[in-house]
């Protein structure tokens, strides 16, 4: 079926007397399969069980980790009023990493795409080094990072001569060092969607701003940031979501301390370590249901089906 | 230089002195000088890379001259931002914002120069373009004809002192763009704005302005109103850009007084000399091929009329209106003439001998010394035409870049 319709199909599909659509469906249908089949086996399944665990209730005297299933709605209640803080801190995390992303990836993927159009080179080395993070393991990058502001790392200490830094704080294991982590590996997801939306931008619209009347700064706040705004609404998305959920940068090996565990690292915890896997469970999905209508809302305000 | 909150009063003057522009690698404007009267319809043709275009980025801001001054109403503005000066473009894509609607693009420039109430004066600008009905869409769900006309509000309800038009009836067919010259006219004459518009059609040119000015290789070959530009062009490439031209080259053997006589192939041909560039040497004269009669048998030598022949027709084509010949003269080369079709059917047949006439007031001289090389009719669909295309076309994405 497949092959059919690589290889000429269409011109048989014309003749035969069967309905083209149908053909055409049963097509789609093959062609469709294995990814349905991958979604309903390792996202769907997943998912139910996930719900159901988050429903279990622990027996009277089960030991540590022992569960059966239920309908314990409570579980809910519990990962709300006992992780609450760390659910916001996630979220503020992640707003404030999207927001530092953009701030420092628009005009670098402005650079790219409008500035460094002239210089075809330039472009080609830049779009280089914005993916090149890439080729080293995101943990391997994080660590350097720990290394790099650690206490013995030359920042820290430069800022401690200086007396700009108490000499009994550090950068790691603070909000900060979370913050810039989030910041630093998410760059290149807000850089490339917005860098694809710049670099089709038509130089002409921009000379059409300038000669009805409107400054550089004008024309770009009216006519190119608008422009490049699906390329923006995917870069935040693209670093909003996986940094709501991420327990790298936070964690304390990493970037964290006690301090700064969001969701992801209470999910970690109370899942591998206190083996409370409704609670866990609870919070899995209340962070995929806080996330799914910041996202809804989002999408729906910034108005991207129009821009398309 | 523009205020906030106030309309130019009235068209400005444009003045451009010794404008030099160059690229790097060439030389797109070469030592331009230009007065454009405020209110009048100034057309600037000239084929693809004449330079054309630079020019009216030139004066847009859009682009900064190598050297020279630009004046508008007076004022130096070469050092002034584009968004400065009392100058709006009509682009030869339009450029309209695609995410605004059709009303949100023509109230652009009023919002930025902080103009009262401007959602009423863009539904005015909307009215006159008969667009108003589709305030509401996006550019992209309009036509061709119809993102021109918002073009051309969005351009218009600025009432700017200039108004550049950037070959902006090139993407229209033929009906559309007849009736797209009428309105622009029209619109010109109603708001008494100066327009600057360049082309590459003559007959665009011809039927809009009232001065036109041929420009060929970054000059100004010539300049004047449409009839004068056809009737009496001074260089070669007038002659064949504007309409077309029959040319003959020879020596100027005579003198009467009021025309000199040259020597075609041994034949004497008279031209006036208030009509002529140049009254001796090697000169080059044409005649336009309407002006010219065909006769079957050798006419009788009359005074004030100039004869080639006999020759020999070797096309015969219909264009409606008219009918156009070709004749082959031994010596001379083809001669093309136009005859009104005041009798069905041609009055000669292909392979017939003829000769042909002209009043010599119809005669011009020409400044050149001899003829381009190459073909006698400038022709869009040469390769030559085409590759000085691709080459514009070319740098024009370098200038982009």
């Amino acid at each position: 079926m497949a092959f059919a319709a690589f290889g000429g199909g269409g011109a048989a599909a014309a003749t035969a007397n069967e309905p083209v659509h149908l053909r055409g469906g049963w097509v789609a249908v093959g062609l469709l399969a294995p990814g349905l089949a991958y979604l309903l086996l390792f996202f769907l399944a997943p998912l139910v069980s996930l719900l159901m665990t988050s429903l279990q209730v622990a027996p009277e005297g089960a030991g540590k980790g022992e569960y059966v299933p239920g309908f314990e709605w409570s579980n809910y209640a519990t990962a709300i009023s006992t992780y609450w803080p760390h659910i916001l801190r996630s979220f503020g995390y992640a707003l404030t990493a999207t927001v530092a992303a953009l701030l420092v990836g628009y005009p670098i993927a402005y650079f790219i795409g409008v500035t460094a159009r002239k210089w075809p080179l330039v472009q080609a080395l830049a779009l280089t080094l914005v993916i090149a993070p890439f080729f080293i393991s995101f943990l391997l990058r994080t660590l350097a990072w720990k290394q790099i502001l650690g206490d013995n790392g030359w920042i820290a200490q430069t800022l401690h001569s200086l007396g700009w830094l108490p000499s009994d704080q550090n950068i790691v294991g603070t909000d900060f060092s979370v913050i810039f982590g989030l910041t630093y590996n998410f760059i290149p997801f807000m850089v490339l969607p917005i860098y694809t939306s710049l670099e089709r931008l038509d130089r002409r619209y921009l000379e059409a701003g300038n000669d009805l009347y409107a400054r550089p700064s004008t024309t770009f706040w009216r006519v190119t940031l608008p422009l490049s705004l699906p390329g923006v609404v995917s870069g935040t998305l693209l670093t909003f979501i996986p940094a709501a959920g991420d327990y790298i940068n936070a964690s304390q090996i990493y970037l964290g301390s006690i301090n700064t565990a969001m969701v992801g690292n209470v999910i970690d915890r109370t899942f591998l370590e206190s083996q409370e896997y409704p609670i866990a469970a609870a919070l899995s999905v209340l962070l995929m249901g806080i996330i799914l209508v910041i996202v809804a809302i989002y999408v729906k305000r910034s108005g991207t089906e129009d821009l398309g | 230089m523009v205020s906030g909150g106030a309309f130019a009063e009235a068209g400005a003057d444009l003045e451009l002195r010794e404008i030099h522009k160059r690229f790097p690698g060439f030389t797109a404007i070469e030592s331009l000088d230009l007065t454009i009267p405020a209110g009048s319809f100034f057309a600037l043709l000239g084929p693809s890379g004449c330079g054309k275009t630079t020019t009216l980025r030139l004066v847009a801001g859009l682009e900064q001259p190598t050297s020279g001054q630009i004046l508008i109403g007076g004022k130096d503005v070469t050092n002034v931002k584009p968004y400065r000066r009392p100058v709006n473009t009509v682009f030869q894509s339009y450029a309209l914002f695609p995410h605004m609607t059709v009303l949100e693009n023509v109230a652009f420039g009023l919002k930025r120069r902080r103009i009262a109430d401007p959602t009423r004066k863009a539904h005015e600008a909307l009215e006159l373009v008969e667009l108003d009905h589709l305030a509401q869409r996006k550019p992209q769900q309009l036509s061709g004809g119809q993102q021109q006309r918002v073009a051309l509000a969005r351009a218009v309800v600025n009432r700017p002192a200039l108004l550049l038009l950037d070959e902006p009836l090139g993407a229209l067919d033929l009906k559309l763009r007849r009736q797209m010259q009428l309105e622009l006219k029209n619109i010109q004459q109603e708001v008494g704005l100066t327009f600057l518009h360049v082309t590459h059609d003559q007959e665009e040119a011809m039927t809009m302005a009232d001065t036109v000015a041929v420009m060929n290789k970054g000059e100004i070959e010539q300049m004047g109103s449409p009839e004068e530009l056809y009737e009496l062009p001074k260089t070669v490439f007038v002659a064949n850009f504007l309409g077309q031209s029959n040319l003959f080259t020879g020596d100027v053997r005579g003198d009467n007084g009021d025309t000199i006589v040259v020597e075609v192939a041994g034949v004497p041909v008279a031209v006036p000399k208030a009509r002529a560039q140049r009254h001796r040497g090697l000169v080059t004269i044409g005649v336009r091929p309407e002006k010219l009669l065909l006769h079957p048998s050798r006419p009788e030598p009359a005074a004030g009329v100039n004869v080639l022949g006999p020759g020999r027709v070797i096309d015969v084509s219909f264009t409606g209106v008219s009918t156009q010949y070709t004749v082959a003269v031994p010596g001379i080369g083809e001669v093309i003439v136009f005859a009104q079709n005041m009798v069905f059917g041609p009055v000669v047949q292909a392979g017939a001998e003829v000769w042909v006439s002209w009043r010599v007031e119809h005669g011009f001289g020409l400044a050149d010394e001899l003829p381009d090389d190459g073909d006698r009719f400038i022709d869009d669909t040469t390769t030559g035409g085409i590759a000085q295309q691709t080459k514009e076309e070319l740098l024009e994405e370098l200038e982009e870049g």
